[in-house]
């Protein structure tokens, strides 16, 4: 399933700010971890994950520094910060109202049904 | 994993570095991130079984092109296409050096408004002594910008004893031949001075190497850029000066004396200074400014030429040679050499003639055509009424100018018809540099005699 860019775009702020909410985390993780939890159905490219960190870094939403693990490479870690939280409640109301707008017409419009599952009856 | 397989790796890392970091909107700091993340990929597609080269490439696939990274790194980072001059950089050595620099100019800078202060403690001040001013302004403001690039360069000491001996020997020139203040010698010599000495300025820019065309070619570059940054610095200066004068007048207070004895006179032999820093500084930077403007005046200038002489064939009149064409005609050349010039210093020697290298064509031989109109008709008028200082200086200049762009002409010919190489034209201007200097010494040295001081 393709999944559309302008959705794509507009849920990736949660999706970063969401799972840097559980633990901080690093870009190559962050895109593992979102294509898991989609299923592999969000498949994000690096030019549009590293920008949008920056853009939240920029913001003040998130928080990054550079560690270097005893003989490995120097990894940039991102950690989300208080403001980071409180946008990420906003959004998630704002996701809410619409996912909930959006349940409520799925039930009303029953000719709209996930393909490939056969026709309900009314 | 192999070892071989490892090197080969690291070698396709390290150029997808190299090309990463040619993209202006990604920083070196972004590539690490994104290598990190590309090396991470690489790792897990091993495990899954694949060679290393097919997993980097699968990586770097998957990455999507640079184009598109870069744009979207782009959208994000919009300040970083425009290039910032940092003077501070987290590279220690280069970081002292730059300080050096810093405060090699500093201290230049303050020798100029010495330099040009310092008469006023003999009577000579700014506002009153024209004259001398008139005389030795060259040698007041370019000194300390030789000096600036001698203890930048840390030339050798024959090399600061040449150029002593030059400024010494342009002082003399300036001062002391009996000349009038109202001759015409001192009038050419105060143009010509300043010309010989930042040919001078030259040699220490070049460290004392100037025989190298390479460095004069750098020389050159440096003076056009040096000049645009003066223009501009007098331009913050106007402004600077005007909002002084008319604040004060606003509170009854006069700075007109201030302005003309303080303001314009340390500010210009500082800005000579500054302007010399600020080109060094930026360099690497930003983009050079001179060829820019070449690029966009050379098809209008060529323009206007061309239509200049279908005029004259069209109407068929004479140039009407006034007393001052002369002056005008020199200058035409002057500008049409400077739109050589400039090009030449920015073009790649390797590249294929294009449409731009037949509208310089174009413009230096209507240049060419107009100037050989107008010395027909002065020649007519020097035989009629013999020479003087001012007409055979100009009548000098207008002949090397003539020869120089004559033969640039010629090489241009073979250039655009693919028969000689770029680097010829190149090497021509450069060589003849010297020409000039020469030139500029005479009129400084041997017209004031020769011409009975008039």
């Amino acid at each position: 399933m393709h999944i559309a860019k302008d959705l794509v775009a507009a849920s990736a702020t949660p999706l970063v700010l969401g799972i840097l909410a559980e633990e901080e985390s690093y870009g190559y993780a962050i895109l593992k971890e979102i294509s898991e939890r989609s299923g592999g159905r969000l498949e994000w490219t690096e030019g549009l994950l590293y920008p949008l960190l920056h853009r939240l870094e920029r913001l003040g939403h998130v928080e990054a520094h550079w560690r270097t693990p005893d003989g490995g490479r120097r990894r940039k870690y991102y950690a989300i910060t208080p403001s980071g939280l409180k946008e990420l409640a906003e959004q998630r109301k704002q996701w809410d109202a619409v996912s909930e707008a959006l349940q409520d017409i799925w039930k009303a419009t029953r000719s709209i049904v996930p393909a490939p599952g056969p026709v309900l009856e009314g | 994993m192999r070892p071989e397989n490892d090197t080969e790796l690291e070698t396709q890392i390290a150029e997808w570095r190299s090309y990463m970091l040619r993209r202006r909107a990604v920083a070196s700091a972004d590539v690490d991130e994104l290598e990190d993340h590309l090396r991470e990929r690489v790792a897990d597609l091993t495990e899954t079984g694949l060679r290393p080269d097919e997993a980097f490439l699968i990586a770097v696939k998957r990455m999507g092109r640079m184009d598109e990274l870069s744009r979207e790194f782009a959208r994000e980072h919009s300040d970083r296409l425009w290039k910032q001059l940092v003077l501070t950089d987290e590279d220690a050595p280069a970081e002292a050096e730059r300080r050096r620099g810093l405060l090699v100019m500093v201290v230049c800078a303050a020798l100029g408004v010495l330099a040009v202060k310092l008469p006023a403690l003999f009577g000579f001040g700014f506002d009153d002594s024209a004259e001398f001013y008139g005389r030795n302004m060259g040698l007041l403001i370019l000194a300390p910008l030789t000096v600036y690039f001698a203890w930048r360069r840390r030339v050798s000491r024959n090399t600061v004893l040449a150029l002593a001996g030059l400024f010494a020997l342009g002082a003399l020139g300036a001062n002391v031949y009996p000349v009038a203040d109202d001759s015409q010698s001192i009038v050419l010599s105060a143009i010509h001075l300043p010309l010989a000495l930042w040919l001078v300025v030259g040699v220490a820019y070049a460290e004392g190497d100037w025989r190298s065309g390479q460095r004069r070619m750098d020389f050159i570059r440096f003076s056009g850029e040096w000049f645009i940054y003066l223009v501009l610095i007098g331009l913050g200066g106007g402004v600077l000066t005007g909002i002084t004068i008319g604040t004060f007048s606003a509170i009854g207070i006069d700075a007109e004396t201030f302005i003309s004895e303080w303001l314009i006179p340390c500010g210009g032999a500082a800005a000579v200074v500054v302007a010399a820093w600020l080109v060094e500084a930026k360099q690497s930077v930003i983009e050079n400014m001179a060829p820019v403007l070449t690029r966009v005046f050379t098809p209008l200038f060529a323009v206007t030429l061309v239509a200049v002489l279908v005029a004259i064939a069209v109407t068929t009149n004479a140039i009407d040679v006034e007393r001052d064409m002369l002056i005008l005609f020199d200058l035409l050349l002057v500008v049409v050499l400077a739109l050589v010039l400039y090009s030449i210093s920015a073009r790649d020697p390797g590249a294929p003639p294009g449409v731009f290298d037949w509208m310089q064509l174009a413009l230096v031989v209507s240049a060419l055509l107009i100037d050989v109109l107008v010395l027909i008709a002065i020649l007519g008028r020097i035989t009629e009424f013999g020479f003087t200082p001012n007409k055979s200086a100009a009548l000098g200049e207008n002949l090397i100018l003539f020869v120089n762009l004559a033969w640039t002409a010629w090489l241009y010919w073979g250039i655009v018809k693919g028969r000689k190489r770029f680097a010829l034209l190149e090497r021509w201007q450069t060589d003849y540099v010297p020409v000039y200097a020469a030139w500029a010494w005479i009129v400084v040295l041997a017209f004031p005699p020769l011409f009975a001081f008039a």
